[in-house]
């Protein structure tokens, strides 16, 4: 651990810049100015580490500036040009490189100390590692692995957001017997490898560490399907941070175990909020096998429902204009249709006319917490607009109209007719109970649960086929001519 | 002994973590696991103390360092830089309203 130095105050700095950061960042009106304070308490982490005020180690600068500028040029790029509707990807993909960042950390630290025969041998590193002997290996092991279990599940999850990987939950045979195999056996390659071996083989050992862990991870979040994938991030971005923390036990730094812990615990809360929205355990969710793209065995297809109306733009439009008050409801079709701009446009037109217009946002509308919010914020729909779930519930009743683009699941009202449903008290919105519901979605194919949806043949229901953007663009349209 | 310090750092840390975004609106979610994300990039002042491994084992200690050191600046920058995209649409809004 630092001692009393100016680099250990300025590292205390840091890390009261991040503990600031976080909770500034959970309040609307401060979140701005959380996330720049905690990127402040960052820089000045890294300026403190490459200055070192009191002397300290040499560091070879090639590493150092080529690291930099490679990992700078990559981020910001990306940062620069996501868009909106791929945030949850990319927050997936950075936390999966977070993760095996310290992979990497605690395997340098590792060969510098221990694998490369000009540098010494363990008795020799001994004197300088902090930790040293078995305390100092099981934190390298659970770096190692908690790191790659990160990187692996991230990028497989973010394979499954952007659909480059099926969303339906993958079941290996076995499963259960594979995954603990390759933990296990990791596990115990590692603390041989670091406890016993020196040179080549304890960098073998370390290897086959990282191997384990990484299709553990893999072999994890298969099963987990895409609905699923909000939760299995934010439980990977607590992992990202305990790595972290790891990787602070290894080289002996407070500011990486604090900040590290910080991390985990937030995710760990997210997660439990996002659990809490959908009705389930976490355990429930890391089980897996839970809905997926297509229509799971007895699911609904398009057969299945025999009432169906359908409204074309101009029938829709008629509907709309004659309301006093519409709810909009988006859904993960919105972010698919890019369509969050003509949504707004057609809420304003809306207000034009003299009609009350609120959004109702699902707490899992989408494929990340918050995701229609951001959208929504993108396209500069008034926060006032924006209703929380408890809050919007009751006014259903005495709503003219729900507009619902692209979202499912989250209004089913089978969730609270039906006991037996796999969704059963998953708390929705209830569309149902407002006078006219404009239900667009391309299909009548079923959501992530893959259950059928009896909202799509109500009485008051008019499935509204096309695509969100195209269609809603034509309803708008059809809107400023009459 | 310093072990043990480290893990009472590590455990009043976590308690600190729970307590500090007890109460998040859904709004925020996004931005804050993001943000939060980018914070799990201070493992890049690990990456960096790799560095001096490169200085007597300039092949392998000096690519792997430069891969410790990159990962996590993708991890710091893209993350704190998304975040703040984000945000700035919920604030961009405001001003514009108050401008109204």
């Amino acid at each position: 651990m630092e001692g009393f130095t100016p680099a250990g105050l300025l590292y205390l700095v840091a890390t009261f810049l991040f503990i600031l950061g976080i909770k500034r960042l959970s309040k609307v009106r401060t979140a701005r100015s959380g996330n720049q304070l905690a990127a402040v308490g960052m820089l000045l982490a890294i300026v403190v580490t490459l200055v070192r005020p009191e002397g300290g180690i040499d560091l070879d600068w090639t590493t150092v500036i080529a690291g930099l500028l490679l990992g700078g040029a990559v981020g910001g790029v990306m940062a620069k040009r996501v868009e909106m509707t791929g945030m949850p990807e990319l927050v997936a993909l950075f936390n999966g490189f977070g993760g095996l960042a310290s992979t990497f950390v605690a395997v340098t630290e590792f060969w510098g100390r221990f694998g490369s025969a000009t540098i010494g041998s363990p008795a020799d590193a001994a004197g300088d590692v902090v930790l040293g002997g078995g305390v100092w290996a099981i934190a390298i092991v659970l770096s190692v692995l908690i790191g790659t279990v990160t990187f692996t599940g991230s990028l497989v999850a973010m394979g499954k957001l952007s659909g480059k990987i099926s969303g339906n939950p993958v079941i290996l045979p076995a499963r259960h017997l594979l995954t603990s195999v390759l933990l296990i056996g990791g596990i115990a390659a590692g603390v041989y490898g670091t406890l016993y071996c020196e040179g080549n083989t304890a960098v073998l050992m370390v290897g086959l560490l990282a191997l384990g862990a990484g299709l553990f991870g893999i072999i994890s979040v298969l099963p987990i399907g895409g609905a699923d994938m909000p939760v299995v991030v934010s439980l990977l971005n607590s992992y990202s941070g305990l790595a972290a923390s790891m990787a602070g036990f290894v080289i002996g730094n407070s500011l990486l175990i604090v900040a590290g812990a910080l991390v985990g615990a937030a995710g760990l809360i997210l997660t439990t909020v996002m659990c809490k929205a959908m009705n389930r355990s976490l355990g429930n969710v890391l089980v897996g096998g839970f809905g997926g793209d297509a229509p799971a065995a007895g699911g609904g297809g398009a057969d299945e429902y025999t009432s169906v109306k359908s409204a074309g733009p101009e029938e829709s439009a008629m509907i709309l204009e004659s309301a006093t008050s519409v709810i909009i409801i988006p859904g993960y079709g919105m972010a698919v249709a890019q369509a969050q701009h003509v949504v707004k446009e057609l809420g304003e037109e809306l207000e034009r006319r003299g009609c009350e217009v609120r959004y109702a946002i699902h707490p899992v509308a989408g494929r990340m917490p918050g995701h229609m919010n951001v959208l929504l914020a993108e396209s500069d729909v008034p926060y006032e607009q924006l209703w929380e779930l408890e809050r919007i519930n009751g006014d259903f009743k005495t709503t003219d109209v729900t507009v619902i683009v692209g979202a499912n699941d989250v209004v089913n009202p089978e969730a609270i007719e039906n006991p037996q449903s796999p969704i059963a008290g998953m708390p929705i919105l209830n569309a149902h109970e407002s006078g006219t519901v404009l239900m667009i979605k391309r299909s009548l194919s079923p959501g992530y649960a893959g259950i059928k949806n009896p909202l799509f043949e109500r009485d008051n229901t008019y499935m509204c086929f096309g695509d969100g953007k195209a269609f809603l663009q034509d309803v708008v349209t059809e809107l400023k001519e009459s | 002994m310093i072990f043990l310090l480290m893990l009472f750092v590590f455990m009043l840390a976590i308690a600190v973590g729970n307590e500090l975004i007890s109460k998040v609106p859904p709004t925020l979610h996004t931005p804050l696991m993001s943000g939060a994300n980018a914070i799990s990039g201070i493992t890049i002042v690990g990456a960096l103390m790799c560095a001096q491994f490169a200085i007597d084992d300039p092949t392998t200690s000096r690519i792997l360092g430069v891969i410790a050191i990159a990962l996590a600046t993708i991890n710091v920058v893209g993350g704190f830089m998304v975040t703040d995209r984000m945000l700035a649409m919920f604030s961009s809004k405001k001003k514009k309203k108050e401008g109204k």
